[in-house]
């Protein structure tokens, strides 16, 4: 399971630090240096392109893990370049970006989009299987999330759209009801398709409110 | 009664029902739906008015649902998923029956991808299956999904779509059978081209019996081109374009005529299969056929009540 990223356009790059002439940049040991997003030699790329584009770089470190504290310590212990630049270009997923906005007073600008959190289908190639929804269906859907998979995320599916095990909306995309529908006969489970799944409470996803969790011991 | 539509009531009465769809104009002429509901106003029980079709914007169907209503046109009104959250479909339900729309099909609507906004978010809060079963709590329990109470009678005829060309095949009667225990009563089937695979799907429709507690009626979709035939093969979802109609229509001296005797033929068949109730008219953007369809079938005189 990682945070699938990819590169931003570099002129939309370059737009955010339209007024920042120099810059700082961070990249990430961690899930971007795996998908080569905003690993070591994609941070010396955009180096290498920022310079040619006319900004200075102070700058830049690849963080073990962007998204954990030691971040704040890693900010620390490059005060004096960081400090130099008008910002800091982060190149990791939001968590990333996020954590060390709040290390720094500097603004911070991110060179790369945050799709998914994936998991690994074959080697390099990665699916979207949860949205975090806060509210897990599984139990009902054969183990196989429709509401990330299924391109209208429906819970009683398969919709008249479903041919050949195929999507409608994109031939390339298979249909997760299908697969859901197959799971269910091999398991002797198809009479629990007559059911009607109720209708969701999407209050405990993120169109519910900010979220937060706090872990709590049996000590506490 | 459960709304007492001319709909309901001439299905209730067991006649042979004949419903049409006009397709919403891209600017907000009441004109252009008053001009396609004259076209068929007199060949029909009752006229779909579809909802944003293909994700492409156009005048609401409710807006156009009413401005058929003062036609004396008995209107159905599609609601999609895709647009609106349970918050909006239910005041949108309130304000049909407010105009006098007793008729509603619901739907999970085209993905937006296929329309003109793709980057467009798609809501999908609830499904068409709970959709069918929010709009028969509505009118039954007189109940909110929040479980909260309406105040006053919400009388509607529900309607809902089957696709007996998607798959898995063996669950599609299932599917309907679901909507069917969700309150749907009425279904308005995908266009049928492929006649001997939707008779098997109606014989399995009334081997489970569905065929007495629901009122189906078959989808027509006309054919005016070979291009037209290609493009619906090819790329509308949902609909299913055997290659037999295309070569058929390709080697017809005039592919318009043909364009028509191939429904009628369709038609003649679909009376016979028991279990049908009627046939849905899809001539979106070329409402002028729906007479001409109308009476070569036989269906003539209408509206029957």
């Amino acid at each position: 399971m990682i945070t699938i990223t990819e590169q931003k356009p570099f002129e939309e790059v370059l737009k955010s630090l339209e007024k920042s002439q120099s810059v700082y940049i961070i990249g990430c040991g961690a899930c971007a240096t795996m998908l080569h997003t905003g690993g070591k030699s994609e941070v010396l790329a955009m180096k290498e392109k920022l310079e040619d584009a006319g900004k200075t770089v102070t700058g830049w470190m690849v963080i073990p893990t962007a998204c954990d504290q030691l971040t704040e310590v890693a900010l620390i212990e490059s005060a004096g370049a960081i400090q130099a630049a008008d910002s800091i270009l982060v190149m990791s997923c939001a968590f990333g970006v996020q954590t060390a906005g709040f290390y720094t007073a500097l603004p911070v600008f991110p060179a790369l989009n945050t799709l998914f959190v994936g998991k690994e289908e074959g080697p390099g190639h990665f699916i979207d299987v949860c949205m975090q929804c806060g509210n897990c269906v599984l139990a009902s859907t054969a183990g196989v999330c429709p509401l990330v998979r299924c391109s209208k995320s429906l819970l009683n599916g398969p919709c008249g759209g479903s041919v050949e095990g195929k999507c409608e909306v994109d031939s390339r995309i298979p249909c997760v009801w299908q697969t859901i529908y197959d799971r269910l006969a091999t398991q002797g489970r198809l009479a629990e398709l007559e059911e009607i799944e109720p209708i969701k409470d999407w209050g405990t996803s993120s169109s519910g409110a900010p979220r937060r969790f706090d872990v709590v011991t049996s000590d506490d | 009664m459960k709304a007492g539509t001319n709909l309901e009531k001439v299905l209730e009465s067991g006649r042979f029902a004949v419903t049409a769809e006009v397709g919403p104009p891209k600017g907000p002429s009441a004109a252009v739906i008053q001009r396609r509901g004259e076209i068929v106003r007199n060949y029909v029980d009752a006229v779909n008015v579809t909802d944003n079709q293909t994700a492409v914007v156009r005048m609401s169907s409710m807006a156009g649902c009413a401005i058929l209503k003062t036609l004396g046109i008995d209107p159905v009104m599609q609601i999609v998923c895709r647009d609106r959250n349970r918050i909006a479909i239910q005041s949108d339900v309130l304000g049909a029956i407010a105009l006098g729309i007793g008729n509603i099909l619901c739907l999970s609507g085209d993905h937006q991808k296929f329309g003109n906004h793709p980057s467009a978010k798609g809501v999908f809060d609830i499904d068409s299956m709970q959709l069918i079963q929010t709009l028969r709590n509505m009118r039954d329990e007189k109940k909110f999904i929040c479980e909260e109470d309406i105040t006053g009678e919400v009388p509607i005829y529900i309607g809902a779509a089957a696709n007996p060309y998607a798959d898995p095949f063996e669950f599609r009667v299932t599917r309907l059978a679901k909507k069917v225990k969700a309150g749907a009563d009425f279904i308005q089937t995908q266009a049928v081209y492929d006649v001997p695979k939707f008779r098997r799907w109606m014989e399995m429709v009334c081997e489970r019996g569905l065929d007495q507690q629901v009122h189906i009626l078959a989808g027509i979709i006309p054919i005016r081109s070979i291009g037209m035939a290609r493009y619906m093969r090819d790329y509308v979802a949902g609909v299913t374009v055997p290659d037999e109609i295309v070569t058929r229509l390709e080697k017809a001296e005039n592919a318009k005529e043909e364009g028509v005797r191939i429904p009628l033929e369709i038609i003649e068949q679909l009376k016979e299969i028991p279990g049908i109730h009627g046939i849905h008219i899809m001539a979106v953007g070329w409402e002028e056929i729906v007479p001409d369809i109308v009476e070569k079938a036989g269906l003539l005189p209408r509206p029957v009540l």
